[in-house]
């Protein structure tokens, strides 16, 4: 367990010594910070309408950090050779992957943190409640839709060589997936054979990343999600991530590294 | 002989991703033992099969068979690394971290405690002269620099066996009787050294014991006196086993 500590630690090092990543860090939590404390007539409508905008910005720009970072995990181990020394050493390949998921999930997680609470200080300062159990649901759900998002990349660097193929790609699905994911089914209906097959195998066999998005519960202040559907949804997550994992690792298993 | 990296009949192939491209023969049926203790030179001109043996012993690339073994346990085994050292041709470390991260992040993955790690740290430092740029980026290192600090990560666990990849190609004559000492002294602690070298002369100053390798097969195994004789030296010798015709211009 140390050794996929250690590797992860490796992973947020170079995050937080990296420059891109935090002006995109830094941008963000300006913007929400800055948007959330625009008064607007105290207008409820414009109220939920900004933090409508604020939660899509932490979405998209967590989501953004978390792909670009765990792209260039083995590639960049892979065209620096920085992969070599480290793999002379007593560590598995099981266990590369490993902490490079924990380490860019964990960085992620930090990021995360922080942006709700910017967020949850400033629409709480707006709106005179303070709805914690929500925006630590949210939080949480968006933690885990990370972590699939992170080891479904990892799967797909070790394929793809190029860092900015696994994130054009990954984009794409994940996009795909919250925008259509939840429709799917209905458009499955409409279609004729073999595409309405083909539709409903896609909806039942693919990570469903849209129950993830809370931002209905936070902005309409709908109250706290059940606890066992969160349990649930976690539940569905780690399998997701678990069976990501466990391809990627097959994949880098076998594959040759030559100096 | 207490043989402590051993590989028999080891094979390799890579296969070519080209549509109707042939498999690549890297190594085929080589056995070779190294003893404890020994210094043992790898030689073979380019595309010999030393990297890919290299590779092999490392676990970066899997035999297509045959097997590979160091002290004892089949080197797919993450643990047949626990004690050795490795030290690459080039330099290859995070350069977002300073040497002393560095130094730590290798002791973690062998498992030493922090405190051992610490003492450790600051012994490898000190032998590479690196303790005034411990905390320093290694991006802001020399090139010089940059191959110390692969020097002291190589013998951070205090290893058996240590591995080097043409430990002083690129290096200036100071930096090459460096590498030189160090090889010297872990001999004279009883460490093994395996390593490749294009440096003839170095070889024949420094090893016990030499393979030459061509075309992915053992051509030599010897000591260097054995390989030489009837030799005016080791060069010669060397030419000689590869097949090296003489050269028509003057």
């Amino acid at each position: 367990m140390n050794k996929i500590f250690a590797v992860a630690g490796v992973v947020i090092k170079e995050l937080y010594r990296r420059k891109d990543f935090y002006v995109l860090f830094v941008l963000t939590a300006l913007l929400t910070v800055g948007a959330g404390a625009v008064n607007f007539f105290n207008d409820e409508k414009i109220i939920r309408y900004v933090k409508d905008i604020c939660l899509l910005l932490i979405w998209v720009s967590s989501l953004v950090i978390a792909i670009v970072t765990a792209a260039r995990q083995i590639p960049a181990e892979r065209e620096a050779r920085t992969i070599f020394p480290l793999l002379a050493k007593p560590v598995s390949r099981g266990q590369i992957i490993t902490g490079k998921f924990l380490g860019c999930w964990l960085a992620t997680g930090i990021g995360l943190l922080v942006f709700y609470f910017f967020f949850a200080v400033i629409a709480s300062s707006r709106e005179h409640t303070w709805p914690l159990m929500t925006y630590v649901q949210a939080a949480w759900m968006q933690w885990c839709l990370l972590a699939v998002v992170i080891a479904m990349v990892l799967l797909g660097s070790i394929y793809f060589a190029a860092p900015s193929s696994t994130s054009t790609i990954s984009f794409v699905v994940v996009g795909g997936i919250m925008l259509l994911g939840g429709h799917l089914k209905v458009l499955a209906l409409q279609q004729a054979e073999p595409v309405q097959s083909l539709l409903i195998f896609i909806y039942y066999f693919m990570p469903h990343l849209e129950w993830y998005y809370l931002s209905d519960f936070v902005v309409y202040n709908m109250g706290a999600v059940p606890w066992l559907k969160i349990a649930a949804a976690t539940l569905y997550a780690a399998t997701w991530t678990g069976i990501f994992l466990l391809v990627a690792w097959f994949g880098f298993r076998r594959k040759n590294l030559t100096t | 002989m207490n043989v402590i990296l051993k590989t028999e009949k080891l094979r390799v192939e890579y296969r070519s991703r080209e549509f109707r491209q042939t498999s690549k023969v890297a190594l085929q049926g080589l056995d070779l033992e190294v003893g404890a203790g020994e210094v043992f030179g790898f030689l073979g001109p380019n595309g010999a099969g030393k990297t890919t043996t290299m590779n092999v012993l490392l676990g970066f690339v899997p035999p297509t068979s045959g097997t590979a073994s160091l002290f004892g346990i089949d080197v797919r085994q993450p643990i047949a690394r626990q004690r050795i050292g490795y030290l690459p041709e080039l330099t290859y470390y995070y350069k977002f971290l300073t040497a002393d991260e560095l130094l730590h992040f290798y002791a973690k993955i062998f498992g030493i405690a922090r405190a051992e790690a610490d003492k450790r740290i600051a012994e490898l430092l000190k032998l590479v002269e690196l303790e005034h740029a411990a905390k320093r980026p290694i991006k802001s290192y020399s090139k010089g620099m940059q191959q110390r600090v692969g020097l002291a990560q190589a013998l951070i666990n205090n290893p058996d066996l240590l591995v080097l990849d043409e430990p002083t190609s690129g290096l200036d004559p100071l930096g090459r009787m460096k590498v030189r000492e160090i090889i010297q002294r872990l001999k004279d602690e009883g460490k093994t050294v395996f390593f490749s070298s294009h440096e003839l002369g170095e070889v024949e100053t420094i090893c016990d014991r030499v393979a030459i390798v061509h075309q992915g097969e053992l051509k030599a195994v010897g000591t260097v006196a054995e390989i030489s004789a009837g030799h005016e030296n080791l060069e010669k010798a060397f030419l000689k086993i590869v097949g090296f015709q003489n050269s028509p211009l003057p």
